[in-house]
């Protein structure tokens, strides 16, 4: 279900997801985890660069003084979920996407 | 160069501790050992005899193996008594005819039991206590026997009491001086032991001198003593003081003192140049030590001179520090005021049975001894005072005086004791090791006793360790907090609390009322097993899935590729044919590696996302319920066969092990929690290595708490014996949610019980005495926990909404592609993809099974 008119892929009603959690998308090809914490909406790359797995949609969201990020449910990376940095390696960043909440839909830029 | 000849004459504490030192010198390829001894076993601490009668068994005992010496080379001779010593040929002969020729000669032969010579005091029934032979005599002898004596109310009488005690006799304690434990306590001390001993059932006579026994009327024995009266007795102990055991040396002209022993000078020689005494055998400056402490100082300074070095014996400290049938007993130093001039001060309180006695020097400004019973916990502040020479406070009576209003009591902190003052005196530790190790980073009390060894051996310093814990963390001006994290300035057990009495169900309204931010991977995880443990509401419900950490968010144990792991329970490990077949063709279906595990159940590995529920369809169709190998909560109950069987089984171990594993599953703790039950003592189900470990004997169970394999193993200590099934399960139940309530985050029974406060004996006192009077509250929380419970799984597949979340994308039902294999022994297992494998993935290649052959 692409919809083509704004180059905005929609992936899912944003009921689909649980405050707090994540879930993967696949999107162009590439796996997506998609997050919702306090109503925001955030997309980074699904690939665990250090486990090299893709499981970072089935991590768990935490907060590091203002940072939220998502943790890798292999080894506890964390991410920041607005910028892909990842928290405990300077020298490591996952991609982002831009992600929107539309008209209840939850979608990604293509 | 040849090796010199060491022999060692007894293989008892000392002995041992001569060998062990020896052993662990640098130059121990320069010798070679051989130790005798007339037991038919190796050393065993004979210090924790009494714990014969608590359910230890004499493996519990034993201080060494046969494995250890042949590891390092030392050759032993058990049930072999040397009978003779040829100085001037440097041979030794035994019993059984054998010659062996030294260089040097170690007599470590210890001391007997002195029989006073009493007028039909021979008797089948009337025995000695020392070894284990003599527990064994004890034992048959009490099953015959309806009351016992012990004459003697020393130290070591009044532990043979306890024996008797335990052994279910009607006890008694003879003792010819006016009070017990003569040497050590004085009037008022001994008058308060006697009370409490009294008050446990066993009677008391003192100033009673035993002239003659002769046949009794209702017991086997009459006991008649020197001022007419008599006691009647079915068997009689003699604990009335040791003998050096120098019959050799005396027989082979070594110096031997006017009341025996055998003389040694400051390096442990005697008066033969090749030959050393060590131990309770040894005499030196006329005194005999009967304690384990000096005897093994003696036998390090015997390594030492025998290895070129000079340090001396020097004597040795007298204080002890014990608990007699749950009574605390200490006695420090001049206990008698004797020292000319001294002073004393001391605090009764009849009401709680507490005595302390200080005395101190004319000038009051020196500790010169004490006398402790009913609560020894200055024990460890006391003694270094009086071994160091520290100098008082002004007023000395505060260091005895009980806290009142919030006050301060025992006036001296721990930041007064000087780095030389020992803290553990079984492992010689000195504050200045302690410091030392939390300097090196054994900030962690379970961390700093291991590493320093400090309150692993009587145990009794573990309070004093946590104080130089404490107070040296805040001198590093390290901030000594337990919170949580920096969401929660609580610590797990206050939000435990907090949750318990505020009534609270989800971590959004606990975060709003007692936290701040978002909350992180450490709080979360565990304010949703506190929930859970309190609540035990569906885990993966909207207010609680956020919470739940990697293997628990999908009821699997992820693995290194994103699969997961699935594991029936299998209560007990008990399984049936079709059972099997079932769990086979699943296995065979999904093509799932499979393995049996430690607990005795099957993991199945490999099981993508999406086919989880499916599997899972499956396997509750067959009536599997889920193993919760993936939470922080019971796993298995491991059973051996048991009397089922068996044909050593004492009881049902199966049915008990499956009926604890039902009671208790699903119950979420601070973390893993493992069982296991055995039939019998041969412990086929490893159960003294889990969290809770059972065994059956003749009499009923016996309860093995805190202990763990893994990382670092711990051998679970012995909780109580001889339980029936309701006493046993009642126990468990309260030790578990107080486990849950009161251990932090992620951390073992083993690490908990070696952090506890008080250890054992508090736990004990909670569970057994309910000293905090909260057991019904723990039984009732445990109730609601096991009505509540549900199959987790069950529950999701009920829950079509749920299982929305079991697919690997929410908008595509394809599955990741990076998956990759290698095939070996006949299955697939898990590989992580290369970079190039993954690019080609992408392009819609298949990622190749690599094949090992074998």
């Amino acid at each position: 279900m692409t919809d083509t008119l704004d180059n905005w892929e929609t992936i899912c009603s944003v009921d689909t997801l649980v405050d707090g959690t994540g879930v993967c998308a696949l999107h162009n090809g590439e796996q997506v985890a998609i997050f919702k914490v306090r109503g925001e909406l955030y997309a980074l790359s699904n690939y665990d660069p250090f486990g090299k797995a893709n499981v970072l949609s089935r991590g768990l969201i935490g907060s590091e003084q203002d940072t939220i990020y998502i943790a890798s449910p292999l080894y506890k990376q964390r991410f920041s979920l607005s910028t892909g940095a990842c928290l405990d390696d300077p020298e490591t960043t996952i991609q982002q996407y831009q992600v929107r909440a539309h008209q209840d839909k939850v979608q990604l830029k293509v | 160069m040849t090796p010199e000849k060491i022999i060692v004459v007894g293989n008892g504490m000392v002995g041992h501790k001569y060998i062990e030192t020896l052993i662990n010198h640098p130059q121990y390829q320069n010798y070679q050992i051989i130790t005798f001894s007339e037991e038919p076993r190796l050393a065993y601490d004979r210090v924790q005899l009494s714990g014969y009668f608590d359910g230890k068994t004499v493996d519990d005992l034993m201080l060494t193996s046969s494995d250890y010496y042949d590891a390092n080379g030392v050759q032993y001779i058990v049930s072999d008594k040397v009978v003779a010593i040829d100085k001037a040929e440097q041979t030794v002969t035994t019993e059984s005819g054998r010659v062996e020729s030294y260089d040097k000669l170690v007599l470590a032969t210890g001391s007997f039991p002195f029989v006073p010579p009493i007028e039909g005091g021979d008797g089948e029934h009337c025995l000695v206590y020392r070894t284990i032979e003599d527990l064994e005599a004890i034992t048959a002898s009490a099953e015959q026997s309806k009351t016992g004596v012990v004459i003697g109310g020393g130290l070591l009488g009044l532990e043979c009491a306890k024996a008797l005690h335990s052994l279910n006799l009607d006890s008694h304690v003879v003792e010819f001086a006016p009070r017990l434990m003569a040497v050590q306590l004085d009037d008022t001390g001994g008058q308060l032991l006697r009370k409490k001993i009294e008050d446990l059932g066993v009677h008391v006579h003192t100033e009673k001198a035993t002239q003659s026994i002769s046949a009794g009327e209702h017991c086997r024995y009459r006991m008649n003593f020197a001022d007419g009266s008599h006691l009647e007795t079915d068997m009689i102990v003699y604990s009335a003081g040791i003998r050096p055991q120098d019959q050799l040396a005396r027989d082979f002209e070594l110096a031997i003192g006017e009341r025996g022993g055998i003389v040694i000078d400051d390096h442990c020689l005697t008066s033969d140049d090749n030959i050393y005494a060590i131990g309770e055998c040894a005499l030196w400056q006329g005194r005999i030590f009967g304690l384990v402490a000096p005897g093994y100082n003696m036998a390090k300074v015997a390594v030492d001179h025998l290895t070129g070095g000079d340090s001396s014996f020097t004597g040795a400290d007298m204080s002890t520090k014990l608990k007699l049938m749950g009574v605390d007993v200490a006695s420090i130093g001049d206990a008698h005021a004797q020292t000319e001039g001294a002073l004393t001060y001391s605090y009764i309180d009849d009401a709680q049975g507490i005595y302390k006695k200080l005395v101190v020097s004319a000038e009051q400004d020196k500790l010169l001894g004490a006398v402790l019973v009913g609560d020894t916990d200055n024990y460890g502040t006391l003694l270094p005072m009086m071994l160091e020479g520290m100098d008082l406070p002004e007023q000395p009576q505060s260091l005895i005086l009980p806290a009142i209003d919030g006050q301060e009591g025992g006036a001296l902190g721990i930041n007064a004791l000087p780095d030389s003052a020992q803290v553990c005196s079984c492992h010689d530790v000195t504050k200045g090791d302690l410091i030392a190790a939390i300097h090196d980073g054994a900030t962690e009390l379970g961390e700093l006793k291991s590493c320093t060894k400090a309150g692993t051996g009587c145990g009794g310093c573990s309070a004093m360790v946590e104080q130089v814990l404490k107070a040296e963390l805040e001198n590093m001006g390290m901030e000594v907090n337990n919170n949580l994290c920096q969401h929660f300035e609580y610590s797990r057990q206050e939000l435990f609390d907090i949750i318990r009495a505020k009534k609270i169900k989800t971590f959004d309204e606990l975060l709003a009322k007692y936290g701040s931010g978002h909350g992180c991977i450490i709080c979360k995880p565990a304010v949703g097993s506190i929930l859970a443990t309190y609540w035990n509401e569906y885990v993966l419900s909207d207010d609680h899935i956020a919470l739940q950490d990697t293997n628990d968010i999908f009821l699997g144990n992820m693995q290194k590729d994103g699969t997961y792991s699935v594991v029936p329970r299998i209560a007990g490990g008990e399984i049936t044919p079709e059972g099997l077949i079932t769990l086979g063709q699943v296995g065979k279906k999904y093509d799932l590696y499979t393995k049996i595990t430690g607990g005795q159940r099957i993991d199945f590995f490999g099981a993508q996302l999406h086919e989880l529920p499916m599997i899972w369809q499956e396997l509750t169709d067959a009536g599997f319920e889920t193993g919760h190998a993936y939470g922080k909560s019971l796993r298995t109950v491991k059973s051996c066969v048991g009397s089922t069987w068996c044909r050593y089984g004492m009881l049902d171990s199966v049915s008990m092990a499956i009926n604890l594993e039902m009671r208790y599953k699903g119950l979420r703790a601070p973390h893993k929690v493992k069982m296991g039950v055995s039939g019998c003592t041969r412990e086929c189900a490893e159960a003294q290595s889990k969290d809770f470990g059972i065994i059956a004997t003749d009499k009923g169970w016996n309860l093995y708490v805190c202990g763990n394999g893994g990382m670092k193993p711990r051998h679970a200590d012995l909780f109580a014996i001889d339980l029936d099934d309701q006493t046993l399960i009642k126990y468990i139940d309260r030790i578990i949610m107080f486990y849950c309530r009161t251990a932090e985050r992620l951390t073992r029974t083993a690490t908990w019980m070696n952090n506890l406060e008080g250890g054992l004996d508090y736990l004990k006192s909670v569970i057994i005495d309910d000293k905090l009077n909260i057991c019904d509250e723990l039984e009732a929380d445990m109730e609601k926990v096991i009505d509540t419970y549900e199959c987790e799984w069950k529950a999701t597949l009920n829950n079509p909404e749920r299982l929305k979340r079991f697919s690997h994308f929410i908008n595509s039902d394809a599955t990741d592609d990076n998956l990759a294999y290698v095939s070996e022994r006949g299955q697939n297992r898990a590989r992580i993809a290369t970079d190039t494998e993954r690019q080609k993935a992408a392009k819609g290649e298949e990622i190749a099974t690599l094949a090992v052959t074998n």
